[in-house]
């Protein structure tokens, strides 16, 4: 399983006949191309939110800065649009996020995996399929549910403007830091809990076994010797859902109301209309948005792509 | 799941029961119960709750009571009097075949192409990937950059800004769902290109050793000896294409909140039954047409999981 996600190509006897050599050349042409096509939207939008708005004014977008380049975008964006806070936002979210789905995950997957019991592939199936469903079906429903559940309050950590609630600053979970975390913790879950149970299907039952024997209770297992055997898949999937809920628009959308709530992503599409006077603007909010997730790819690039493929392929 | 538990009673699985304490069992069944209850309130709960609203006219301001029940009354009205409906479906349709026949096949296409010892292909795919770690929000932002009629770069390339004959991608209600794909498929195509390279490397090269010693050509290989063995990965490309077309939601609502032309099922929904909406027994229903359709991919990859699994 493992295996499969970080393999390099099996070794095949290398054979370059000379005839080869034109469509060699093709291939690496149309390559070359698609990549200056897949590369150039992000280039321009790199290129807009460089130039200043009086030098697009005055000569449009599709032409060479007169004055050069300059940062002042990026300076906007993070003094006026308070843009930091939001990004603290959606850490606030992530990363509990990430550690609770990991952590709930992590021990569906064992439980499933290292014991037989009557249901134990029917749970792993309706966590697999929870995940499968689009959003929207259960959003109407959930709202409700978000706005009449009573939450205890108990205080804030205030920064700047912004306040972030220990638990719930209006005794709900709608509008709520936490309602946010809860939802996609759980909505993430299934999605792990199958990949997770994948890698696990891997690990021989007899440790288990034998750490029973020894006398360690299941908890115990699960803590010490399952979880340090899963650290590559765990490392994989932390990367993964760490974009996943970064990325994540539709959850906050409709559950947080208050503007100082909203995560990076979601604060970006409510700026569009408030703050965003020009393309300028847009783009150097946009790269701004999407470099920690580029960055994350950059440094952690096999961790992702582990996490995806362990999902997709069965060892 | 009955011959095995009764008449099977294979030693070791015995074994292992006399070894699990009444505690274990309490533990396991706490660790098992716990998330299980999370997912059941939040996720299965909610989605069945949807079935049964779609038979109320709920407004979402009390409680649901015996006479907002108005039986398939939504159902019938959704079908034959909501003008938004079918262009909705069409939508999602269109989606799903763009994706299907389109960004996807493109998607196997490059790892196809990838798949082999080609000097950078390390480096091609890392670029194809990109897109695929961004948000849908911000990749409708970088593509409205291309599309705006007068600012944006694809008109003044293409020299219409100068000439005065503008296109109008994003706003002409016959385009902007093409121009919307567009911008999916460039994350969507990076997507389908890891998930497909990761089976191809599990197929075994003997078999594309045997297939090249008999004469094939790399197509014919392609298309009779790999394709046929990558049946499992086949359909969770075609499962996850499905999903993707059914969920999509952002990238329509950031460049007009799903709006002429860009009307799809998912915002229909939000659209009627949330914040100042209060049709959340018809927005039900509309959901529960998207849970039905959403269930033909999600039991096809569950039956494919089961059989992998027993």
């Amino acid at each position: 399983m493992s295996a499969v996600a970080v393999a390099t190509a099996p070794t095949r006897p290398v054979r370059r006949p000379k005839r080869v050599r034109p469509a060699r050349i093709a291939l690496h042409a149309f390559l070359i191309a698609m990549v200056l096509v897949w590369l150039f939207p992000i280039g321009w939008a790199v290129f807009t939110s460089l130039r200043s708005y009086g030098d697009t004014a005055l000569h449009g977008y599709f032409s060479w800065p007169v004055n050069g380049f300059s940062l002042v975008n990026y300076q906007t964006m993070w003094s006026q649009a308070d843009l930091g806070y939001y990004y603290l936002n959606t850490l606030v979210v992530a990363v509990p996020g990430v550690v609770l789905t990991l952590l709930l995950a992590s021990m569906v997957a064992y439980c499933c995996t290292q014991y037989s019991w009557k249901f134990n592939l029917t749970v792993l199936m309706l966590f697999t399929a929870g995940n499968l469903l689009p959003a929207q079906v259960l959003i109407v429903p959930l709202y409700q549910i978000y706005l009449h559940t009573p939450i205890a309050t108990l205080g804030s950590i205030d920064v700047g403007k912004f306040s972030f609630a220990l638990f719930s600053d209006n005794t709900l979970l709608y509008d709520q830091y936490i309602g946010l975390i809860l939802i996609n913790v759980v909505f993430q879950t299934g999605f792990a809990t199958f990949v997770l149970s994948n890698y696990m299907k891997t690990i021989t039952k007899e440790i288990t076994e034998s750490a029973l024997v020894d006398g360690a209770n299941v908890f115990r297992i699960w803590w010490s010797v399952i979880l340090p055997l899963c650290r590559p898949a765990l490392a994989a999937m932390a990367t993964l859902l760490f974009t996943f809920i970064y990325n994540d628009f539709f959850w906050a959308l409709f559950l947080i109301e208050t503007g100082a709530k909203r995560p990076i992503t979601t604060a970006l599409n409510n700026l569009q209309g408030e703050f965003f006077t020009n393309n300028n603007l847009i783009a150097a909010g946009a790269m701004l948005v999407c470099i920690p997730p580029i960055l994350i790819y950059v440094v952690l690039q096999k961790q992702f792509i582990a996490g995806l493929t362990l999902g997709s392929t069965k060892g | 799941m009955k011959p095995e538990a009764g008449a099977v009673a294979i030693s070791g699985r015995r074994r292992r029961y006399t070894l699990l304490t009444r505690r274990d069992k309490i533990l396991l069944a706490l660790m098992v119960g716990i998330p299980l209850a999370l997912d059941v309130i939040l996720v299965w709960g909610p989605t069945l709750a949807s079935v049964l609203l779609s038979f109320t006219n709920w407004d979402g301001i009390g409680v649901p009571e015996a006479k907002n029940w108005v039986g398939f009354k939504n159902y019938q009205f959704l079908f034959t009097g909501y003008s938004q409906f079918w262009p909705a479906f069409a939508h999602n349709v269109i989606w799903l075949l763009w994706l299907t026949l389109i960004a996807t096949p493109l998607g196997m296409l490059f790892a196809v192409l990838l798949d082999r010892e080609i000097r950078g292909s390390r480096i091609y795919q890392s670029v194809f990937y990109l897109p695929v770690v961004l948000s849908l929000v911000v990749v409708g932002f970088i593509w409205e950059l291309q599309y705006y009629a007068t600012e944006g770069f694809i008109n003044n390339a293409l020299g219409l800004v100068k000439s005065g004959h503008l296109i109008d991608w994003l706003g002409d209600s016959r385009l902007n769902l093409y121009a919307v794909l567009v911008a999916a498929s460039w994350r969507h195509i990076g997507y389908i290109m890891i998930l497909y390279l990761a089976g191809l490397k599990s197929v075994d090269p003997s078999l594309r050793e045997a297939a090249r010693v008999d004469g094939a050509t790399e197509v014919q290989t392609f298309f009779n000896v790999v394709f046929p063995v990558m049946a499992p990965i086949n359909v969770v490309i075609v499962v996850v294409t499905a999903i993707e077309a059914l969920r999509a939601f952002d990238i329509a609502f950031i460049i007009n909140q799903g709006k002429n032309g860009l009307e799809l099922l998912s915002i229909l929904i939000t659209n009627n039954s949330l914040s100042e909406a209060t049709l959340v027994g018809f927005g039900s229903a509309i959901a529960v047409v998207l849970l039905l359709i959403s269930l033909v991919p999600i039991v096809t990859f569950l039956t494919r999981v089961m059989r992998t699994s027993t």
